[in-house]
């Protein structure tokens, strides 16, 4: 027996106290009929050979580890970016409390979400009811300004029509026939969380901008895109978009619902884009989005409208910040202001600092589509190489967009995207062209343990770090973030292989 | 895809093993289904699906299909491809689970469909390899193995001179599976989960079982005498003999933290076992379960539960956030017990909070070595210095 409440041992300890190690090895061998050691160890060596790879690349159905989530999930995410809204998810019940843990477990905050609970009748009789139902208590008990729905896999299959149910709803008296209830479809078996953001946001605008006349004013509407830093993300847009004195909205805003302090009272709801703003968020002269593979519908409803429109792909880094300053500048007629340009020469600065340790180190990167082409590009600016790049839920355009920034750089040479893959299709990679870091979520740490390559957290979910979200990653300050990120998982490295007494003591620099 | 990228490695069902070569627990495999699927259907896929996972993950022992809603509303039969697949690979081990979210009310209905595959494509269908049996061979059943559950249970039902041939399913095999037919006994610690196959082993292999409970000493030794009653002498005598070796940690274990937790009141609201199983815990610290409630029960969760709770607790049938804010608000407890939705509600309201699904990232809570675990983790929650700053004093 070792516990001992003095200084107690949980999992982390316990566990390899010698009563626990003989136990397991007693299981194995007498209950769990394992494979020779030396069987799993040959499957082990195979599975890290070029042979493995291109079998693992000629997979056809079979996903394993993918690196995307499912509509609904970009739906409530966008929906939680407006005053007072709660967001419904009209379907199955269980697809709701995994929206709401997700969520939760990344950014450490409540998340506020209800579901029509369908069930069996529903799959027969159709979702009407449950509408009904849904929204008359969703009104009656969390008292919403606005109820945002979006759609799971099993209301799209059965084929349940929003439209005409919120309106029967309606007309059933489940809320006022002028409040806001404005929807999208949103199948999870077509495209990925950032289709379901495009298609709720796009459900939003054209719930409060559809056959409204337009009076075009100077404001302009800058769209986030499913993001996991959208705390620090937003309020770091908002801060540099008032030093350029440029009036502005952000279109859901989630900066304040997944910030919320303790204090004595729950929040349900706080911050986001104020309904009336979205309203008036019809006359801005422009639509801007950070990031286009999650906003194209939206973008051209927008366009269709008489807004201007441009995108970007998660600007990160020294370019993709001047690009975005430099197109607001001449959007608005506003120059760059003083502020600005010094928070750049810092950022340059700080990569003249440091770039001699970056310098010509290979780097794997997963992520959403934007966020890859944001980062490459600021891993070429510091000398480094983004050998793979992979998206899951990237596709041939989004491939030809990354060769192209591939080739705008001498960094760039001999670098690939991979949109489609996996990450057990990176975990091939990885053995076969093996990389010096990794950049990705949480679920990079079975690569980082399978491969021994170091894992960068930037992206999302990232479930076992606290509070990273706080911190912005875009704009000038942002970059500043990731470049400390990547500098201290580098200098960590050179001290983890240079820390052996009597072996490596050369190299254990003290000053770097 | 989503169902299985939300529930990916989340529970921490607790394995040894090489991930990705002979264990899989903490992977997403999943056929990630497109519009096409649904309208073509994705029985040709699944079979793909089935001989890529045998050429790139050549020492599965098994292959469970669970399935999402659309493969029940399209009318896919996944059934079919299972049973086709498994003749193709020599009697594999192919198991479909037919748990499509809209079935049921809530996941319970998941747990009894589960129980039932095990019954029709499992036992009725594999052979391991032979073991030889004891008189004292036991199954545990319905431990998840969170955090290590199952380790600190079954160490302790070892000492007693028991042996444990399975545990389900929390770090689990298959071949432990296959085997458990041949057990004297099954223990069964969550119920609600796992009383269906429990049952079936009862009634048509003429195996008894018996519910326990391994939270704090009191259910521990009220267990353990339990389990032993139904062995000879020698095992009854080992269980007093492991109750008398935790003896000594025990006492110190409640030495330290029960002045610290005396009389402090508990609000649980949690799934399986929980809502009544933990009360004897908190209860050995000398704190008060004021209110408890089941996500997911069924009457016979209710019944149960009145044995453990005293006269004047409230007790709540899946409460919707709103109840349970308004319940909380009422009866201002000392800790909200719950799950990782709950947790950041009641910490906003300056309620000390611990997840009792996911322990909160910590555990094991189960048998002795959990239970110093589960007092320190309650003093800290509740004791903890952040509680005293949540108003500003300004």
């Amino acid at each position: 027996m070792s516990q001992n409440p003095k200084h107690v041992l949980d999992h982390f300890n316990l566990f390899r106290e010698p009563e626990y190690v003989e136990m397991f090895e007693n299981k194995k061998k007498n209950f769990e009929n394992p494979h020779p050691q030396d069987k799993v160890t040959e499957i082990i060596e195979w599975t890290k050979t070029q042979e493995y790879r291109d079998l693992n690349f000629k997979r056809e159905a079979l996903t394993v580890n993918p690196a995307k989530a499912c509509q609904p999930l970009g739906a409530v995410f966008v929906a939680l970016g407006f005053e007072e809204t709660m967001p419904f998810v009209h379907g199955s019940q269980g697809c709701v409390a995994y929206y709401r843990s997700h969520l939760s477990r990344h950014f450490k905050e409540p998340t506020s979400c209800v579901s029509s609970s369908m069930t069996e009748d529903a799959a027969v009789f159709g979702g009407l009811n449950n509408m009904i139902d849904g929204l008359a208590n969703t009104y009656a008990m969390y008292k919403p300004k606005m109820i945002a729905v979006s759609t799971t896999c099993m209301a799209e299959v059965i084929g349940d029509d929003l439209n005409a149910f919120i309106k029967n709803a309606k007309e059933k008296g489940s809320v006022p026939q002028e409040y806001d209830v404005p929807f999208a479809h949103t199948p999870a078996f077509v495209g990925s969380h950032i289709t379901g953001y495009d298609n709720a946001l796009k459900g939003i605008m054209e719930h409060f901008w559809a056959g409204r006349e337009r009076h075009g004013n100077d404001m302009v509407n800058i769209v986030m895109g499913f993001d996991g830093y959208s705390v620090g993300n937003i309020r770091e847009v908002k801060r540099i978009l008032g030093e350029m004195g440029v009036p502005a909205l952000i279109l859901s805003d989630t900066s304040d619902v997944f910030d919320t302090p303790t204090d004595g009272s729950f929040r349900m709801y706080m911050g986001g884009t104020r309904l009336e703003d979205m309203k008036k968020a019809l006359d801005s002269k422009a639509t801007i989005s950070f990031q286009e593979y999650n906003t194209p519908k939206s973008l051209e409803y927008a366009a269709s409208l008489g807004q201007k429109t441009m995108s970007f792909q998660y600007p990160i880094g020294v370019r993709g910040t001047d690009r975005w300053l430099m197109a607001l500048s001449e959007l608005s007629g506003k120059p760059v202001p003083e502020s600005l340009r010094l928070e750049r020469g810092r950022l340059v600065d700080a990569v003249a600092d440091s770039t001699s340790h970056i310098h010509g180190k290979k780097f794997a990167l997963y992520g959403d589509p934007d966020q890859m082409l944001g980062l490459a590009e600021f891993l070429m600016e510091l000398g480094a190489e983004p050998v793979h790049v992979l998206a899951t839920n990237g596709g041939k355009e989004w491939e030809e967009k990354m060769n192209a920034l591939f080739a705008s750089s001498p960094y760039g040479t001999g670098c690939h995207a991979w949109p489609g893959k996996d990450l057990w299709h990176l975990r091939s990679l990885l053995f076969t062209e093996p990389v010096d870091f990794l950049i990705g979520n949480t679920y990079g740490k079975y690569l980082e343990r399978d491969t021994g390559t170091p894992l960068i957290r930037i992206g999302f979910p990232i479930f076992d770090r606290h509070h990273h979200h706080r911190y912005p990653t875009v704009g000038y300050q942002g970059a500043m973030n990731v470049l400390v990120k990547l500098l201290d998982k580098i200098f960590d490295e050179m001290d983890k292989n240079t820390n052996v007494p009597s072996k490596t003591d050369y190299s254990y620099d003290i000053i770097r | 895809m989503g169902c299985g990228q939300y529930s990916w490695a989340a529970r921490r069902n607790y394995y040894i093993g090489t991930t990705g070569v002979d264990s899989f627990v903490t992977m997403q495999f999943t056929s990630d289904f497109q519009e096409k699927d649904i309208v073509f259907g994705g029985d040709k896929k699944l079979e793909k699906i089935m001989d890529e996972i045998q050429l790139l993950f050549p020492l599965n022992k098994g292959i469970t299909v669970q399935s999402e809603c659309p493969i029940g509303l399209i009318g896919d039969d996944i059934e079919a491809v299972s049973k086709k697949k498994s003749k193709e690979y020599d009697g594999k081990t192919i198991v479909p689970v037919r748990c499509e979210g809209f079935r049921g009310v809530s996941q319970s209905l998941g747990h009894h469909i589960a129980n039932d595959t095990i019954r029709d494509w499992v036992f009725d269908k594999q052979t391991g390899k032979e073991i030889e049996t004891t008189p004292y061979d036991v199954a545990i059943i319905g431990d998840y193995n969170i955090g290590g559950d199952a380790w600190s249970s079954r160490i302790l039902l070892e000492e007693m001179g028991l042996r444990v041939v399975a545990q389900w399913s929390g770090d689990g095999s298959i071949e432990e599976l296959i085997n458990t037919p041949k057990v004297k006994l099954n223990v069964l610690h969550c119920y609600r989960s796992m009383n269906y196959i429990s049952r079936h082993m009862e009634e048509k292999y003429g195996i008894p079982w018996v519910e326990y409970n391994f939270f704090g000493p009191s259910k521990i030794a009220e267990s353990l005498r339990k389990i032993a009653a139904f062995f000879d002498e020698t095992i009854r005598e080992n269980a007093e003999k492991v109750i008398a070796k935790y003896e000594a940690l025990t006492k110190a274990t409640i030495e330290k933290f029960r002045p610290r937790l005396e009389g402090k009141t508990v609000m649980l609201f949690v799934g399986g076992l929980r809502p009544r199983h933990v009360i004897g815990a908190y209860e050995d610290l000398g704190m008060n379960v004021i209110g408890t409630g089941y996500e997911f029960g069924h009457n016979d969760d209710y019944q149960r539960t009145t044995h453990y709770v005293k006269d004047g607790t409230i007790i709540y049938d899946d409460v919707t956030g709103y109840e349970f804010e308004k319940f909380v608000e009422a009866l201002k407890p000392d800790l909200v017990a719950s799950g990782i939705k709950e947790k950041y509600v009641f910490q906003k309201m300056g309620y000390p909070f611990r997840q009792m699904h996911s322990w909160d990232y910590s555990g094991p809570y189960h048998g002795y070595d959990g239970f110093a675990i589960f007092a320190r983790d309650m003093d800290m929650a509740i004791n903890n210095p952040v509680w005293q700053m949540a108003k500003a004093p300004f």
